[in-house]
């Protein structure tokens, strides 16, 4: 140690340094606790659904350290390895609310993208009049569809869908999804549409398309992030819509959030048959959610920034 | 776009002879007629001096249905391009039509009469009984406090989603892993929610978060016990799966900020906190009143976790009007009281919603500037 050392870092430097390296402790403290309060509940929903009563009550966290995972949530449902082959009706009665959850939210997002695109494409290009309505009367007799309550809406459907027969139906979940979904696809993909030039359809026009004929194969096309975007936001929404569906469907109809709140009314609550059901509840949007972060987060600023 | 003329001027010559024009009308009115004709029909077997006597009034929708298509069609016939144009509308409009504006004009009629859907009696008109009924009903009051209450949590999780998104714009590693992780609790359905974080993790004896409470000292937790405490708590369960929301729309808005602003300020010896104060959060005002007015609407519509978790208890303390609404509906099947209450909601809704509004237009564009 007998060589001095010939360069230093000045003190203010090193301050410095042992400035940045607190300030990077704090943000990833922040980061990694926030990401425990975000994942925790998916992870203990997980677990618990391999749990049997002695390991709840325990309150046991980590499988294989604290507890042996067991079938017992999911052969509850008729989905665990040995039930699988088996007839099961609560299986089919839960296929089937899957189903239904799938198609009626499936059937309104593409529903409402399709009439939402339209009416968004509409308003971004032409001038409208219908009588005292100029576009920015139309814009708002869309856009605030969304401040409507779905309760206010929710009674007189009851009665309407029962003199119409609809009740218990998935038409008719279909149609109010749309509803409800309809204002935030015209939101977002008004903002796609107006960021496209018009240049490129008047070229169209010059080249002989007509105003449907540009719209389907040059615009649409082009702005397809954006309704992919549109698409997959009416997706979770309508996938987790709980109010209209208790309201409005009894037994054929019913979706799996239904299903998934029938199930804690009861007096004991079966912990790992409901962690196993609220896991198959969530599953399909958390799949969607890592895959096609992009695209969510893509609408979901779309309207923010201008 | 409140420019005159269209964005995309398109010129046709459009030769629409006279018998165009006249099946095009015919079209049109011939529609209207049978739709009129539809509900004259429904009408009239309603009142029993129709011989077919019809169990639901199917008949009126597909009236409308047909009545809906022609107009669409002579849109095309009698004005040809421009009618093209309005096609893209159309549907919209018709669809929204039969799905808002009818049922809400029904919904009028059904809020001034006393109807149990579950008695066999039907409908009775009832004047202003229920809006007196409403007067005096603590429940529906305390409701709407509750709501005041749910929305001013906004203002705390809008400090909590900014600061997460000031985090996640800034220099961090794996910034994809955390985005996604952050943004997952807004996929998850609100009862899944409900059962996982409020029936299972907070269950007193042995839930997670329970035990984590004893562990930090408090003795006997319970999170649903006292009115103000289960309010915080569906509160925070809320706050949970919509923070992400918010906090990807300011961190769009954050993207969006060029950076030489920032660093001006910097070169100009403006600090980290004068920096924030002084440049970033002005830029981001209006994506901050953007989030915060679709939080407060989504806000609006909250009750799902709370007719799942603790359906208005203890006494009505956590009730939102949604859920009060709901388990009126679900304990006496009183749908007129009941749509009363919402529509006084809407009012209410429509009326704060427009203050804020005027207020932050007010507050965004001072009126010197114009």
């Amino acid at each position: 140690m007998s060589d001095t050392q010939i360069f230093h870092d000045s003190r203010s430097d090193l301050a410095y340094k042992a400035g940045w390296l607190s300030k990077r402790v704090v943000i990833y403290g922040i980061l990694i606790l926030w990401t425990v309060i975000c994942l925790f509940p998916i992870y203990w929903t997980l677990t618990t659904s391999f749990k049997i009563a002695p390991d709840v009550m325990k309150g046991n966290m980590i499988p294989w350290v604290d507890y042996t995972p067991q079938w017992r949530g999911w052969k509850s449902l008729g989905l665990s390895p040995d039930t699988i082959g088996m007839e099961s009706t609560v299986r089919e009665e839960f296929l089937k609310r899957f189903w239904n959850s799938t198609i009626s939210a499936l059937c309104s997002s593409a529903l409402a993208v399709i009439i939402g695109s339209m009416v968004a494409y509409g308003l971004s290009r032409f001038n409208y009049r219908f009588g005292f309505m100029r576009n920015p009367d139309i814009s708002f007799f869309f856009l605030s569809q969304l401040i409507l309550p779905p309760v206010v809406l929710a009674l007189p459907f009851l009665v309407l869908y029962k003199e119409l027969a609809l009740l218990d139906t998935r038409i008719g979940l279909i149609l109010l999804y749309t509803l409800t979904v309809l204002p935030i696809v015209i939101w977002i993909m008004r903002d796609q549409f107006q960021s496209i030039p018009v240049e490129l359809e008047e070229a169209a026009l010059v080249d002989g398309l007509s105003v449907w004929g540009a719209f389907l194969t040059i615009i649409v096309p082009i702005a397809l992030p954006g309704l992919v975007a549109a698409f997959i936001l009416s997706l979770v929404l309508t996938w987790n819509e709980y109010f209209f569906a208790a309201l409005l469907t009894s037994t054929d109809a019913k979706t799996l959030p239904v299903m998934v709140a029938s199930q804690t009314g009861s007096q004991g609550i079966n912990w790992w048959a409901m962690a196993a059901l609220s896991w198959a509840a969530i599953m399909p949007l958390i799949v969607i959610g890592i895959v096609l972060e992009r695209y969510i987060i893509k609408g979901m600023a779309s309207g923010a920034v201008k | 776009m409140s420019t005159d003329g269209d964005l995309l001027h398109v010129v046709t010559l459009d030769n629409i002879t006279p018998q165009r024009m006249r099946f095009g009308n015919l079209l049109k009115w011939g529609g209207l007629a049978f739709m009129a004709a539809c509900f004259l029909v429904l009408t009239l077997s309603e009142l029993g001096a129709f011989p077919i006597a019809f169990e639901t009034w199917r008949l009126g929708l597909f009236g409308y249905l047909v009545w809906a298509t022609c107009l669409c069609a002579a849109q095309v016939v009698l004005r040809g391009e421009q009618g093209k144009r309005t096609l893209f509308i159309l549907p919209g409009v018709l669809f929204v039509v039969a799905m808002v504006v009818f049922p809400l004009l029904f919904s009028l009629g059904i809020a001034f009469s006393d109807w149990n859907l579950a008695s066999p009696d039907g409908r009775k008109f009832n004047g202003l009984d229920n809006v007196r009924q409403m007067w005096g009903d603590p429940f529906y009051w305390n409701a709407l406090k509750n709501m005041v209450w749910y929305t001013l949590a906004i203002i705390v999780e809008y400090a909590i989603a900014f600061g997460l998104a000031l985090i996640l714009a800034s220099e961090i590693r794996a910034r994809k892993f955390f985005r996604v992780a952050f943004l997952l609790p807004l996929m998850l359905s609100p009862v899944a929610v409900s059962w996982m974080i409020g029936k299972s993790m907070l269950e007193v004896r042995f839930g997670p978060l329970a035990r984590l409470a004893r562990t930090l000292g408090w003795d006997s937790p319970s999170f649903f016990g006292s009115p103000e405490i289960a309010r915080l708590t569906i509160m925070v369960m809320d706050a949970w799966t919509f923070i992400p929301f918010m906090m990807i729309m300011i961190l769009a808005g954050l993207q969006a900020i060029p950076k030489e602003v920032q660093e001006a300020a910097k070169v100009d010896g403006a600090g980290p906190w004068r920096n924030f104060w002084e440049v970033t959060f002005p830029l981001m005002l209006p994506v901050s009143i953007t989030a915060i007015l679709i939080r407060i609407i989504f806000k609006l519509k909250l009750a799902d976790i709370i007719i799942n978790v603790t359906a208005g208890g203890p006494g009505g303390a956590t009730d939102s009007v949604t859920s009060f609404i709901f388990r009126e509906y679900r304990d006496r099947s009183n749908v007129g009281y009941g749509t009363l209450l919402a529509i006084i909601y809407l009012i209410l809704i429509v009326i704060a919603i427009t203050i804020f509004m005027k207020l932050v237009d007010r507050w965004m564009n001072p009126r010197y500037l114009k």
